[in-house]
């Protein structure tokens, strides 16, 4: 048992990391909810006075609000399912017995080291490109008509772009884990006639219950605020911009201070939203 | 014939998993392959994969137009400097929270990572202004001290992950022979996190590394990294796939080459608690 | 020992024009084009005239712009120099963010600067920022593919023969689409575009009491003709396309005509970038007959905000790249084709000048835009592909990739035209105007 000393220690230690992010949490935070009410144009000389609600009426009210929110929600869905589904597919085949596996895994994991504005560039430019992107060269050599991937398809490749840089994450959480799996279990399994299909139902994916929260969990965090992608590739347009760029469009496009603000308060509304249903799944598979 | 089976199936595995690999690595090829062909090469239809003439154009004349090992030093400091201040921090935090845990370690865990979640463009106005009443716009110490506060989160929590696994028996032990809480921490526990310690820092690297709204936002020419490199080389007129690429090259190589050197360790660091 | 040194400062105090002895560091914010990388390539020259040294921060358009605007509404003081346009300049010189530049030297001869240019880039008769470079609009074709599709191109097209050209000059087989125009969305991008089309087919963004214009026929017309146009003859994928997808596409010979900056004459004219160098010919922005053609006007320039600690370095800096020197400097290193061009007189009066192929139909456009008067009915506005208020690119970046999403098929013209009438309205109301 803790003594009472060692306690107050630990409160100590504590201490430092949580002051900074309560710093890093309050100050912004409290600069935005006082934007918030305010009509504060920088282009039309600043603060301009107290406003009210007018900005979180006026941000709501607006047609791109709904539709934004939609948008960040399929990007966030379309990326975790593509990556975890391919994923544990990545991570049953790697850790199959083959010659070269160190070097398959650090291909494999490339991706993650890659910027987020590189990877939107090179995807954009030299894939995804009508005219000279690889894929619709690629198209052609079938005879079928090149697709334009970020005006027609602008969503899937959005998806696409930010599953390829995310799933070298997800496939190593859940390679890990499933290393640690008892192989004795799947073998006496197999002696038994299991199928390898039942096999990986029954044992290999409850073991990975716990890895795959871990992968939504903290890719979820990250994929919320994607920006670069968007940014790069399509600008907002065609269908793509997501809670964060709208706030983005507010300050910085549109200069209106208050209006993102107001932005950024709900869009902390619905991060937290997501965190309180996330932290559910979690908390129980934590405390497990 | 179990043992042709076994062998049949490793080929198998072997070929479909370098298959898989190489396609996932693929944009990677391309960008370095581009690299080093002339623009109009870069954008020849059908396009060449490997029979074009090899040529350094593109990466002397990005040499020659931009400070590249200013951007570089500076991304090396930011990166590295956020690492080793949020691990300073963080250690004690997560040491706490794993071995003196209270009913709040959790709320206090979860409420951490939920920081993460403040959408950074909805703050880049107050941030802004705040950097320039402390005077520390386009400095280095400013941005390490930002992507420290934005990953110390991650960080927390995957150095939690790594000291729960620690068993709890081992200290015990230690503090039944008399060991203070120093000696517990520096000769005990220490030796036996090191691993997680290297790869939480390696993530705080890459993620550091990696960040393009604040260090390209709070920046100018002093303490700009290889990010405000990359956004001067995105779409200037004319052709530029191949410039482009050799920029890209530069900018990603070192955490490429730190990172495959490091893989090992990245793999078996990263589990965040996943492995139980 | 100690005397001589003095000496030479003396000396060199003297030869620098502004003040400004002590050497300096100027911090320059600055947008990727070919022509500012040019002048980067010169910084020696401008170091070794003055002493002072330069740090560059060159940036992608949009990022720039991002850049450079929360750092002078904020008075960040990270740039000393701003690289920024004609749509900036006068909202920012009128909430008194940039230095006026009216004490600039006599030999830097600032009455030289064309008409036109300093217009744009005054607020209240006052100059904000020097043009390094600018440019209207004009039509940039294929000589050798207009005369095999048998046609013969006018000075001064209009539209209908745009149309009829592009259809004709298109070969699907051989890749090659009739017109190249930007459908990209962005206020500058498609956005500037297609307003300044709108302006030849009678639209305007705003009536005199601030009322979006989209519900009118003008506009329907504008894009109905556009996107027609466009899907029958124009690149696949044009709704993704900017001035630079244009350029490499032109410049691959898969354009039949371009229209867009008349900077880019000398890039498509230049044998080392464009396989097509030498079967380009220009003429006119096209019109419909009402008056207006579709050409812009619209300059890169240099200002410095106010409140920076090196003003005087920062304007020893944008007298030495705006001045007539620094073209004289480009000519003689890199040929007069390379040249920055539309911002001096006297550039065009130069008769080594008057040799460039595209010099002569760019000045004559640059002239024929009129910012203050370019719509068809009357408009609260000054500005030709912009109106020059705070709120517009924001709203026109918006309401241009509703357009954009209309160019892909993403939804009808007559959508686009009515969810842009709604932004417009809902983003004037906010900002007070009605």
């Amino acid at each position: 048992m803790a003594t009472q000393h060692s306690r107050s220690a630990a409160r100590l230690m504590m201490a430092p990391a949580v002051v900074l992010l309560l710093g890093w949490m309050l100050v912004p935070l409290t600069m935005t909810l006082y934007f918030s009410f305010r009509k504060y144009l920088p282009l039309r000389g600043g603060d301009l006075g107290w406003v009210g609600f007018d900005n979180y009426v006026r941000f709501v009210s607006s047609s791109s609000f709904w539709p934004s929110v939609m948008t960040t929600l399929i990007i966030v869905g379309g990326v975790l399912a593509i990556t975890v589904i391919l994923g544990i597919g990545l991570a049953v085949l790697l850790n199959q017995p083959m010659w070269g596996q160190g070097m398959v895994r650090i291909l494999v994991i490339a991706p993650f080291f890659v910027m987020p504005t590189v990877s939107a560039l090179v995807w954009k430019n030299m894939f995804m490109d009508p005219n000279y992107g690889l894929l619709a060269h690629l198209w052609e050599l079938f005879g079928a008509t090149p697709v334009e991937w970020l005006s027609q398809a602008s969503l899937t490749s959005i998806v696409m772009i930010v599953s390829w840089q995310w799933l070298p994450f997800a496939t190593l959480i859940l390679l890990t884990a499933i290393q640690s799996l008892d192989s004795e279990q799947l073998e006496a399994a197999e002696m038994d006639g299991a199928p390898a299909s039942k096999r990986f139902a029954f044992i290999t994916l409850p073991h990975l219950g716990r890895a795959i929260t871990v992968v939504i969990l903290i890719q979820t965090i990250f994929l919320l605020s994607i920006f670069a992608e968007i940014f790069v590739t399509t600008g907002g347009a065609f269908g793509t911009k997501t809670l964060t760029y709208l706030i983005f469009q507010r300050v910085l496009e549109s200069q209106n201070v208050g209006l993102g603000s107001a932005g950024g308060v709900y869009a902390i509304i619905l991060a937290n939203i997501v965190a309180i249903f996330l932290m559910r799944i979690v908390g129980k598979n934590l405390d497990a | 014939m179990a043992r042709n089976v076994t062998q049949q199936r490793k080929i198998i595995n072997t070929a479909a998993a370098w298959a898989v690999g190489l396609l996932i690595f693929f944009p990677i090829l391309w960008t370095i392959l581009t690299s080093f062909k002339t623009e109009a090469q870069a954008i020849a239809d059908p396009p060449i994969f490997l029979g074009f003439d090899w040529t350094l154009e593109n990466y002397q004349a990005v040499l020659e137009r931009s400070n590249y090992s200013r951007f570089l030093w500076n991304s090396i400091i930011i990166a590295g400097g956020s690492t080793i201040l949020g691990i300073i921090i963080a250690v004690p935090a997560a040491w706490s929270m794993a071995f003196v845990p209270s009913k709040r370690t959790k709320d206090i865990l979860l409420w951490m990572l939920s920081t993460k979640m403040l959408p950074a463009v909805g703050v880049l106005y107050p941030i802004y202004l705040l950097f320039i009443s402390l005077g520390i716009l386009d400095s280095k110490i400013g941005l390490v001290i930002v992507l420290m506060l934005i990953n110390l989160p991650i960080i927390v929590w995957m150095l939690y992950t790594y000291f729960k696994e620690i068993p709890g028996e081992i200290l015990e032990a230690a503090r039944m022979d008399g060991a203070s809480l120093k000696d517990e921490v520096l000769y005990v526990l220490t030796p036996m996190a090191i691993p997680g310690i290297a790869s939480t820092m390696l993530l705080n690297v890459i993620l550091a590394w990696n960040e393009a709204f604040w260090t390209l936002n709070l920046t100018a020419a002093k303490a700009a990294p290889l990010t405000a490199f990359i956004a001067s080389y995105s779409s200037p007129e004319g052709l530029f796939y191949a410039k482009l690429s050799a920029a890209s090259t530069m900018a990603i190589a070192p955490i490429l080459i730190l990172g495959w050197f490091s893989q090992k360790q990245l793999v078996s660091g990263l589990t965040f608690g996943a492995v139980k | 020992m100690f005397f001589k040194n003095s000496l030479y400062a003396a000396t060199a105090m003297s030869l620098i024009t502004a003040g400004g002895a002590v050497a300096e560091t100027i911090t320059i914010a600055t947008v990727n084009n070919g022509d500012m990388i040019r002048m980067q390539g010169y910084t020696d020259d401008f170091t070794a005239k003055t002493g002072h040294d330069v740090e560059w921060v060159t940036l992608e358009e949009n990022v720039l712009r991002q850049r450079v605007t929360t750092d002078i509404s904020t008075k960040g003081g990270a740039f000393d120099i701003m690289t920024i346009g004609m749509y900036e300049t006068p909202i920012w010189g009128a909430n008194g963010w940039l230095v006026p530049l009216n004490d600039l030297s006599a030999e830097y001869d600032a009455a030289d600067i064309l008409p036109a240019m300093a217009g744009g880039l005054s607020h209240e008769g006052t100059l904000y920022a020097a043009p390094f470079y600018g440019e209207s609009s004009m039509i940039m074709y294929r000589k050798d593919l207009m005369e095999k599709a048998g046609l013969e191109m006018p000075k001064a097209p209009t539209w209908e023969f745009i149309g009829e050209a592009a259809a004709a000059m298109t070969d699907r087989d051989n890749d090659i689409n009739g017109i190249c125009l930007r459908g990209k969305a962005g206020w500058g991008e498609g956005g500037a575009f297609i307003t300044a089309m709108s302006n030849s087919f009678g639209a305007r963004w705003f009536d005199m009491d601030w009322n979006a214009q989209f519900d009118t026929e003008a506009w329907a017309n504008t894009l109905n003709f556009y996107k027609n146009m466009m899907d029958a003859s124009g690149p696949a994928g044009y709704a993704t396309n900017g001035f630079n997808e244009n350029l490499s596409l032109f410049q691959q010979g898969k354009c039949g005509m371009w229209i867009d900056a008349t900077v880019a004459a000398s890039f498509v004219t230049n044998p080392d970038d464009s396989t097509v160098a030498d079967k380009v010919g220009f003429a006119l922005a096209p019109d419909t007959g009402l008056g207006k053609r579709s050409n812009w006007l619209w300059a890169w320039a240099l200002a410095i905000p106010a409140g920076t600690q090196n003003e005087s370095a920062a304007k020893e800096f944008i007298e030495w790249a705006t001045s007539k020197d620094y073209i004289e400097l480009v000519a003689a290193k890199e040929g007069w084709a390379n040249v920055p061009p539309g911002a001096r007189k006297s550039l065009y009066e130069n008769p080594e000048y008057q040799k460039v192929p595209f010099a002569e139909m760019t000045l004559e456009s640059i002239l024929s835009a009129d910012p203050q008067n370019s719509t068809v009915e009357p408009s609260p506005y000054v500005g030709i592909q912009f109106a020059a208020i705070p709120e517009f690119a924001g709203i026109a970046t918006e309401v241009s990739q509703e357009f954009s999403a209309a160019y892909a098929g993403q939804q009808t013209v007559e959508e686009a035209l009515a969810k842009a009438q709604d932004i417009t309205n809902e983003a004037m109301e906010a900002a007070g105007y009605r």
